[in-house]
């Protein structure tokens, strides 16, 4: 598997049964591809739909799109709403959790994914309030970027789409938890060694006491 | 029996004026009335201040507009798969005012339900807080966000009666029902046109007492 799809299905072990889950575009609604067997979540699209099915190929379907414009399926279960109702869903904490990327993220749980001043301003869309509203934010990135920087940092530098508002953070390397003490290491991927993990992160990192592993196959 | 409110197209285009505030309703052009959209391009108008959840695409939606300079001000909460906003920002040419998606619905919700804002967690913290009140309520801290107001809105209905009565099918509702409520002005385009009596009541998703005009128009 390529790093996008180690992440995806560690996440994928994080959703419990018929929970409402608002997935991210990108790599974030790859989640929905790895869920084990036996669960099953509820997916909302904060364009106005629980019930979300698969993105679908071929001629566009205005009538049922997800949050990034493309046309979906629906479940026999959808129901289908207006921009209000469907952000009181997210902001009221009726969404158990989310998935995000990001640009950056820190160990304090600040998260930044919606602007490179200067360079890149795509927008928070629905983010902002995604962070503030969801029982359980986590976020998802590639360990390091492109030049071998962390991705995990000690403190963002870009404008923040939230504040301390991350639980918890997955990599193809890693899965860490934000903790009032700091980031905590509760897993590494089957192909690393924490020491590896440790040298590719700017956070400080705390240790479980018992440091689990995950699958990349 | 009132009166129906159908309208043309041509007569659409007379109520466009310079330096209007505009909602469009529509999510990644989805639910926005292109044939509508096409018609503020004809009419030239220029100077608008455009509300909408996102930047529509170069050559679709209310990104047209914003391709052909007609545009001052945009107000959204996303323009990432709109490359010509980022374009003509730097340029100076554009004005680009970010809002997140559930304030953004919130503050144009107020505005057509006669309230003085919403307080809402969104954003504290971040850039979207900067010369905004916050107050705290019970312990908790929020941001005091205004209503939002129009000049004109510009919905869609799927279909619609000829009392302005719509219904949205599936996802192109988003931002639709929020937007009548908030212009002085609300033009509906819609893709097939009934007598009353033959949209039920339970399933309208656009009132039509808040429509004031009705314009046919076909997929484009």
């Amino acid at each position: 598997m390529d790093a996008k799809q180690i992440i995806a299905k560690r996440v994928a072990l994080e959703l419990k049964d018929g929970q409402l889950v608002n997935l991210g575009i990108g790599l974030p609604t790859m989640v929905a591809d790895y869920l084990p067997e036996g669960i099953e979540v509820v997916l909302q699209s904060e364009n106005g739909m629980i019930g979300m099915g698969h993105l679908v190929d071929g001629e566009h379907n205005r009538n049922f799109t997800n949050a990034g414009g493309h046309s979906v399926s629906i479940l026999p279960y959808a129901a289908c709403f207006d921009s209000a109702f469907s952000f009181s869903l997210i902001r009221g904490g009726h969404v158990d959790c989310t998935v995000l990327g990001t640009l950056e993220v820190d160990q304090h749980g600040n998260i930044a994914n919606y602007m490179i001043p200067g360079k890149m301003v795509p927008g928070m869309g629905g983010a902002m309030d995604l962070v503030t509203g969801s029982k359980k934010v986590i976020v998802v990135t590639t360990h390091t970027d492109k030049n071998g920087n962390s991705k995990i940092i000690k403190q963002c530098k870009l404008p923040l789409t939230g504040v301390e508002c991350c639980d918890l953070i997955v990599t193809e390397l890693a899965v860490m938890e934000v903790t009032p003490k700091g980031l905590k290491l509760l897993e590494i991927a089957d192909n690393t060694t924490v020491e590896e993990v440790i040298a590719k992160t700017e956070a400080s990192l705390i240790l479980a006491d018992t440091i689990g592993k995950f699958s990349t196959n | 029996m009132p009166k129906s409110k159908l309208t043309s197209i041509e007569d659409f285009k007379k109520l466009l004026k310079d330096d209007m505030t505009i909602m469009i309703g529509g999510f990644m052009t989805d639910g926005t009335p292109e044939q509508l959209i096409d018609a503020v391009l004809e009419s030239g108008v220029k100077n608008l201040t455009l509300i909408n959840n996102d930047g529509g695409y170069p050559e679709r939606g209310i990104g047209k507009l914003i391709s052909n300079g007609q545009v001052k001000t945009l107000i959204a909460s996303h323009v990432g798969l709109n490359p010509t906003v980022a374009k003509l920002m730097n340029a100076g040419a554009l004005e680009l005012i970010l809002v997140p998606q559930g304030t953004l619905a919130e503050q144009i919700r107020a505005k057509g339900a006669g309230l003085g804002g919403v307080l809402t967690p969104t954003g504290l913290g971040t850039l979207v807080q900067e010369g905004k009140q916050v107050i705290e309520v019970d312990g908790k801290k929020y941001i005091l966000e205004k209503p939002m107001k129009a000049d004109l809105a510009i919905v869609e209905a799927t279909y619609a009666d000829t009392f302005g009565n719509g219904v949205n099918i599936g996802t192109t509702r988003n931002f639709n029902p929020l937007m009548a409520l908030a212009a002085d002005v609300v033009v509906m385009g819609t893709y097939e046109v009934r007598e009353p009596g033959k949209v039920d009541p339970s399933s309208v998703t656009i009132h039509g007492v808040l429509v004031d005009y009705l314009v046919e128009i076909v997929e484009a």
